[in-house]
């Protein structure tokens, strides 16, 4: 079995301006925000960015990394929207193609089976299809004669996701209530990465949950980063829930151009150990808020 | 109507959500917002028994347990992962109540952002679902903040799908397209007329036709005789207060 351990500085060295990048996790849930971070601290430009939006999506539109976002939605959870992506579609700072949260699904689907489209119902009548020249409809061959959408295929360059737990190998272990739709990001990407809260042995998933959780197979998986607090602060259970008090100083920072920089430079112009410090110790002096 | 007056305004919007399950079976309900929520609970504990309710997370849930209750308290039957919630949808085994930042006079929804789609003045959340529910299984709307600025003439991106958008959709986009109910902090409101355009269905007491009329940014169709939402009876009333919302949320989101 090959050792696919690698560091996130080498996982950034995967990576190149203008490509179009998934990640995985859904809203403010179990997202590889290690990786976000290192992409927000390098030089990439350019991207796409395919995802089930939350504060990934948000912080990388706000250091400017983005060309396009592919969406269905872009959600703090717990909070409606993000604060940095209202921002960068108010001011028509990127380009956008908005879709059904279903054709986005079968989008990844579409690209991990090899198939340019997979048919649905979802979409038609609405102004997904209006907005979206690009998307066209196709019409059943059987005597239906169904007209429905043709959700192209969201090949990626390259994928992100996070779990819990994996192996050197690329074998990943999801032990939350929802696998989400990680497998289809690795399944539709060229180069496929996953960061992860602990690696373990091989021997080790047994004892970490049941056969179900062991959802990433090492077939989608190029290379694997451990990264612990790696989705702070989004949702990672059971690991950790979503650090509430945090998301809110970072969308109470994203309302005004002072507390924005000093954010940044406290959490974000560091590497990841020192985000990780940093989190412990909050800008301007805030309570730590046991969760 | 003196039974009326000791009845909040959110408890007769519970009633008209919990009315959009009658005659619902094994279905899964999913209510977006406070009242929605103790609706879809409120039916499966009176008139739809079968009515399947999930946990807010990846799970089917048993029984109607009160809002806010500790997910560890929950009994769960089935996992119902965000994969699966596609399957149900696409199945058309579901009734959705949604809510709309706007929503127009043929029954399209709004999430997605106000202004021009392309620029917008007012990201909102993204169209989420909302095109695939509409054209796959019943939905319905609640707003609770009736307004001009949320019943809208022609809302700005059509992300549920009303009756006119999936007519010239065709055949495809209307085969399982029903739009139900709407459901305001001001009344309830259907398409039950020869062209699908929004009816005013009742008048939550206390409200006038007028008040409406003046909250609305289009023509409503108004009947001659326009009813009140039903009264909750002492049962259902009691099981809104003691069983479902103890902690009152349901007049946070809507005052009295």
């Amino acid at each position: 079995m090959a050792d696919k351990r690698l560091s996130l500085d080498e996982l950034i060295g995967e990576l190149r301006s203008g490509m179009t990048i998934g990640i995985g996790g859904w809203g403010s849930r179990r997202k590889p925000m290690a990786a976000v971070r290192a992409m927000l601290r390098s030089n990439l430009t350019d991207l796409t960015v395919v995802s089930y939006g939350g504060p990934d999506v948000g912080l990388l539109c706000a250091a400017g990394k983005v060309r396009k976002v592919i969406f269905a939605f872009v959600t703090l959870d717990s909070i409606p929207t993000d604060p940095h992506f209202r921002v960068a579609r108010q001011t028509g700072a990127i380009e956008a193609l908005e879709v059904d949260e279903g054709m986005f699904y079968l989008g990844l689907l579409a690209a991990s089976q090899r198939v340019p489209f997979l048919p649905t119902r979802a979409g038609l009548g609405s102004d997904v299809l209006a907005l979206n020249p690009s998307l066209r409809t196709i019409t059943s061959p059987y005597d239906d004669g169904e007209e429905l959408v043709a959700m192209p295929a969201l090949a990626l360059d390259a994928a992100v996701i996070h779990v819990n737990r994996a192996d050197a190998g690329g074998s990943g272990q999801i032990l939350g209530p929802d696998p989400f739709f990680d497998d289809l990001f690795l399944g539709a990407a060229e180069r496929r990465y996953v960061t992860t809260e602990r690696l373990v042995t091989t021997e080790q998933f047994a004892s970490e949950g049941p056969i179900q959780t062991m959802c990433i197979s090492r077939l989608l998986t190029d290379g694997v980063i451990q990264t612990p607090g790696g989705a702070h602060f989004t949702a990672c259970v059971p690991d950790y829930s979503r650090d509430e008090a945090f998301q809110k100083a970072y969308v109470t920072a994203a309302g005004d151009a002072d507390a924005w920089t000093a954010f940044r430079e406290h959490y974000l112009e560091v590497d990841e150990a020192g985000y990780q410090a940093a989190r412990m110790d909050p800008v301007g002096g805030q309570q730590e808020v046991a969760r | 109507m003196n039974e009326s007056t000791d009845v909040s305004r959110a408890e007769f919007c519970v009633i008209a959500c919990a009315e959009i399950f009658r005659g619902d079976g094994e279905v899964m309900a999913s209510a977006f917002g406070t009242a929605p929520a103790l609706g879809a609970r409120l039916a499966k504990l009176t008139f739809t028994p079968d009515l399947v309710l999930t946990d807010g997370d990846a799970a089917l849930m048993v029984g109607a347990p009160a809002l806010g209750t500790p997910p560890s308290e929950l009994t769960i039957e089935s996992h119902m992962p965000y994969r699966k919630v596609f399957d149900v949808v696409w199945s058309g085994r579901r009734n959705l109540i949604m809510m709309a930042s706007q929503i127009d006079r043929t029954g399209n929804q709004n999430i997605s952002a106000i202004g021009d789609w392309a620029k917008p003045k007012a990201q909102l959340v993204g169209v989420r679902g909302a095109p695939g529910n509409t054209v796959n299984h019943p939905t319905s709307y609640w707003v609770p903040n009736h307004s001009t600025r949320s019943f809208v003439d022609q809302v700005d991106v059509v992300c549920g799908v009303g009756y006119a958008r999936a007519v010239s959709a065709g055949p495809s986009a209307t085969r399982f397209h029903q739009i139900r109910h709407v459901v305001s902090n001001l009344g309830v409101f259907d398409f039950e007329t020869p062209e699908h355009v929004m009816r005013l269905r009742s008048v939550h007491p206390g409200v006038t036709v007028e008040e409406i009329v003046e909250a609305t940014g289009f023509a409503l169709v108004i009947p001659d005789d326009v009813p009140d939402t039903r009264l909750p009876t002492p049962e259902e009333l009691a099981l809104i207060r003691d069983v479902l919302d103890p902690r009152g949320l349901r007049d946070r989101e809507v005052k009295s």
